[in-house]
């Protein structure tokens, strides 16, 4: 039993992790049909910046969360302004290009003003981890998931209540539409990639305390969010929860039962599997799409 | 189409050209008076913390030889080229090395995968090749023109299992990276085990990148082994450790020599505690008594790495200095003639170096022998001496 | 279909060149260099006919790239075939590999399409690393045997560029031969149009399935050549990563175009090596560029260029 718990801990420790950045990728998708492969690099932003502003320069928490979040949001911004809105037709190949390469250039970058060793900054509360029939579960876990709920509840909050939401997401099913009613699309787009950054600068931040940072930790964590977030349905909220938190078990179960060396195959797997029987993943959100 | 066609086509023609004239160059002769040596490490990439180091202290060493007058009047020149890690830019660079710089040996490459990607050419081009990676493969087989400077994954687990048998510990659980040196290491852990009166009870690996290893440890608990052996670089061995405090596994970890830096005590914060290893003398350098043979070659080259670069040294980095002072050593006199420099190399005995004290032999192109390592134990944050 | 007199004279053209360069170059770096451009030629040309011409995009082609190394590192070594009896099994197997996969990933379109094939890829990577005892797991393969045809040895560096670039012509040809049939004009139409495609009577999903397919075999054959030409192999050469290269080959070479995969593949090949200047900021540049190209020549640099100089060639006539 106490074997049992434990691996279904370890489960939603990592499965909150892919779900806070799968977050990122389903939102981004939901208003503006766009698969950011850079989305990892954010993440690893959000994370550095973390190291910095509380490892090196000793700030005290939350004003460091804040800074970080806001850096990872600028870049964000500054990326859809000089990469994205700049591209005349963007057909989606082009654009899966240069978010590659964004990518890249990031990756980059971090190695450049972070070096090539990995960080650590201890967790946000110094408590030890909880005793739970046996099985322990660190309290920064439980940060991690309290948080994205919070955000998931927001983000609810945010399109189906405030008037800014409602435009987003109308401008995401139809812009035609949106504009004829007067929507500003062009903003619209800002306004997603901006939350979607911030969203992976979040992630960044509330993961810190628990993985090794270095420059090139967004690739695998970012492709395995992006698997969450297929599994769960690209474009839902809550699918992403569903995707990364039953990722996450199914990654610690499969350790456990079969065999530590395909931990990784474990995502691509569920991956195919969704796609070829439930593209639209667990909750359909969005119709599958053409390119 | 047709216009598209012949555009391109002189797109095609005017691109071969351009090779050509890159090429030129390398048509003439190229004979100078510096003695040239190459070296490709994994400057940058998952493995710059050994590529980088390793470089650096190329350029040291070089730059010491030099000051003294270098080899025989010769001054020495480095080239350097950077592998990423990657074996098919590590055959690149070494054939870079040897048609367009013509160097007169190579030093490095740091991973196992790029060096046994670069033996063949190095092997056809019949040029002295002393290399930073720690696989066993590279000198078993022995071929004349491939060495290595870097301690025996053989040696550092037969440390390990010495210390084992002397606590008596019967059952261990292993765990290792899914990467070359894991993989070796893995290798060696099982195949040795059966000599020391153990018996590996699980064996589980994970990524070089993970971030959490409860499950793997959660099995692992099950089997209720007496001591956990963890096979890798930094960061996960770091995790590692951390996974075993958080679930308050009860059970003495060992780590390989791979996480013998300061930066696994960094990173792994109070969770260090404890954990015992193998490590090249240079990590403990104030701790050898004044008789060991290797104290003030150790300390000097931390002095001196430090001056010159401003950062701590590193016991990767010593692969590539003591390489590059074996060569230089087998050079004198040689007069540039590779095969002189290469018997030179393989004579080379009682080399007080970073690594050990090599002695190197037509059967031993390693050198190194299990006195290389010390055995270690982190207290309170810092090393000690085990035994 | 015979090839038009011009095309013919061009690709004669082209020949003769590889001939020449050949035969001037004999610096082993160099030679090396350009060989790599052959066998990254390959790739991209294959994966140019699935995402230019059938509009199908992939972003797991390195596996088939790695099945194709792999395969013939495995039957030579282990099994003892003679590399040349390796390299028609192998690429069947990759046919039936790129047949199974295909089938239920051609189903689907759009991201959708692309993750599965990306989905494919790391698992084969995963499989490369961790099938141990057959593949040598993340150590690698070594001792993959040279080529040699009775009494010629492929050993050197000079003859292996002219193996893969006899390999390379060759392809070229193939594929213009497939571009200008009814083949061809049947998988543009798939990629204007798939719907319109079908209504006039255009076997789709037989069609997708065979450049699928064809694709492959391209990739494995490069693989076969890769693997005989450094005598080691590893899994990272065949990574997510070697996936997205591909990729970014055909993009920036220019889609649909058979001299614009020549193109990314030299420009992909040499980068690096014009790049070891920047040193630490290497991988800044890189991504910077392909950002760059993408931004301001979406079409790829074939079309892009072309564009700038009819544009500037319409601004003299004004």
């Amino acid at each position: 039993m106490q074997e049992f718990l434990q691996y279904f801990f370890s489960g939603i420790t990592n499965g909150a992790i892919y779900a806070v950045i799968a977050i990122g990728f389903s939102m981004l998708y939901n208003s503006t049909e766009l698969i950011n492969f850079a989305h990892g690099e954010f993440v690893m932003l959000g994370s550095m910046c973390m190291i910095t502003f509380v490892g090196a320069m000793h700030l005290p928490l939350v004003p460091a969360i804040a800074l970080s979040i806001a850096c990872v949001t600028a870049a964000g911004l500054i990326f859809e302004r000089l990469a994205i809105r700049t591209v005349k037709n963007p057909e989606h190949i082009v654009l899966i290009i240069i978010t590659v390469g964004a990518s890249i250039f990031l990756r980059g970058v971090g190695m450049i003003i972070w070096g090539k060793d990995a960080f650590s900054i201890p967790p946000f509360s110094s408590h030890p981890p909880l005793d739970i029939g046996g099985a322990r579960l660190l309290a920064q876990s439980l940060w991690i998931i309290v948080i994205f709920l919070l955000i998931a509840v927001g983000l609810q909050v945010f399109y189906k209540k405030t008037l800014t939401g409602k435009a987003m997401e109308a401008n995401a099913i139809s812009k035609r539409a949106a504009w004829i009613v007067g929507i500003p699309s062009r903003l619209m787009v800002t306004l997603a990639f901006g939350l979607s950054a911030a969203m992976g600068g979040v992630a960044g931040v509330i993961i810190a305390p628990v993985t090794m940072c270095s420059y090139d930790m967004g690739t695998m964590i970012g492709l395995k969010g992006f698997c969450a977030a297929m599994l769960g349905g690209l474009g839902s909220l809550w699918g992403a929860l569903i995707g990364g938190f039953l990722l996450g078990i199914l990654e610690a179960f499969g350790v456990g039962f079969v065999s530590s060396g395909l931990k990784d195959a474990t995502a691509f797997l569920l991956l195919l599997f969704i796609l070829y029987v439930r593209p639209g993943g667990i909750i359909s959100a969005v119709d599958v799409k053409r390119f | 189409m047709t216009i598209t066609t012949k555009r391109t086509a002189i797109w095609i023609i005017t691109l071969v050209f351009a090779c050509l004239l890159i090429a030129s160059p390398a048509l003439s002769e190229t004979a100078k008076a510096p003695y040239k040596i190459g070296g490709i490490f994994a400057v940058t990439g998952p493995s710059s913390m050994l590529g980088d180091p390793e470089k650096k202290s190329m350029e040291l060493a070089i730059e010491q030889i030099n000051a003294a007058g270098g080899i025989d009047g010769h001054l020495l020149e480095a080239v350097i080229y950077d592998t990423e890690g990657d074996p098919s830019k590590a055959v690149m660079g070494a054939s870079k090395l040897i048609s367009k710089d013509n160097v007169m040996a190579i030093i490095g490459p740091s991973l196992t995968p790029t060096t046994l990607a670069v033996m063949p050419m190095v092997q056809k081009a019949q040029i002295p090749f002393i290399s930073c990676a720690a696989g066993n493969k590279i000198v078993q087989p022995i071929d004349p023109w491939v060495f290595k400077t870097a301690q025996s994954d053989i040696s550092a687990v037969a440390a390990i299992y010495d210390t084992l048998k002397a606590k008596n510990i019967k059952k261990i659980s292993i765990i290792t990276v899914a990467n070359a040196f894991g993989e070796s290491g893995k290798e060696q852990l099982e195949a040795q085990a059966a000599a020391y009166g153990l018996t590996i009870a699980s064996a589980e690996t994970f990524g070089a990148t993970d971030t959490d290893m409860t499950a793997q440890l959660t099995k692992i608990r099950q089997d209720k082994p007496e001591a956990i052996v963890c096979w890798g670089t930094n960061p996960g061995p770091a995790v590692l450790a951390k996974n075993i405090q958080q679930l308050g596994l009860n059970i003495p970890l060992y780590q390989s020599h791979g996480v013998a830096s300061p930066k696994f005590i960094e990173l792994a914060g109070s969770a260090a505690d404890g954990v015992m290893l193998p490590t090249g003398k240079i990590l403990v350098t104030d701790l050898l008594p004044d008789t060991d043979p290797q104290k003030k070659a150790l300390a000097a080259y931390a002095a001196d790495y430090k001056k010159k670069f401003d950062t701590p040294v590193s016991g990767f980095g010593g692969y590539a200095y003591d390489a590059v002072n074996i060569l230089a050593g087998a050079m004198k006199g040689a007069d540039g003639d590779k095969e002189k420099i290469r018997a030179g190399i393989e004579n080379t005995k009682n080399h007080v170096g970073i690594s050990g004290v090599f002695n190197f032999s037509p059967t031993d192109h390693n050198g190194l022998g299990q006195d290389a390592f010390v055995m270690v134990k982190i207290v309170n944050g810092k090393w000690e001496l085990l035994k | 279909m015979r090839l038009m007199t011009r095309t013919r004279i061009v690709y004669a053209l082209f020949a003769a060149v590889i001939a020449v360069s050949g035969w001037a170059i004999n610096s082993p770096y160099y030679l090396q260099i350009l060989t790599f451009i052959g066998i990254n030629t390959l790739l991209a040309l294959g994966l140019n006919m699935l995402m230019g011409y059938a509009g199908q995009i992939s972003l797991g082609h390195g596996a088939f790239y790695g099945i194709g190394a792999y395969g013939t590192a495995i039957l030579t070594v282990h099994w003892h075939l003679s590399p040349w009896l390796a390299l028609p099994v192998t690429i069947f197997a990759v046919i039936l590999v790129a047949f199974i996969v295909g089938i239920p990933t051609l189903k689907l379109s759009g991201y959708y399409l692309g993750m599965g094939t990306l989905g494919f890829g790391m698992i084969v990577n995963i499989l490369f690393r961790e099938w141990s005892s057959v593949t040598g797991g993340a150590s690698g393969f070594v001792g993959i045997p040279s080529l040699e045809l009775g009494p010629i040895s492929f050993a050197s560096a000079k003859n292996y560029f002219y193996l893969v670039w006899g390999f390379v012509i060759l392809s070229f040809i193939v594929c213009h031969r497939i571009i200008h049939s009814r083949v061809g004009r049947a998988l543009r139409a798939i990629h204007d149009g798939e719907k319109a495609a079908a209504a006039v009577g255009v076997d789709t999903s037989r069609l997708k399935l065979q450049v699928f397919v064809l694709s492959a075999v391209f990739s494995a054959l490069a693989g076969f050549l890769y693997a005989h030409m450094v005598f080691f192999i590893s899994p990272e050469s065949f990574s997510f990563i070697a996936s997205i290269r591909i990729v970014t080959m055909v993009v920036i070479g220019g889609m649909a175009s058979v001299w614009g995969s020549l193109l990314g593949a030299s420009v992909l090949t040499l980068l690096p090596e014009w790049l070891h200047a920047f040193s630490e900021f290497e991988m800044v540049v890189y991504g910077l560029i392909l950002m760059l190209i993408m931004i301001f020549l979406p079409k790829g640099l074939t079309r892009g260029l072309l564009d700038m100089y009819e544009r500037a060639g319409k601004k003299n006539d004004r």
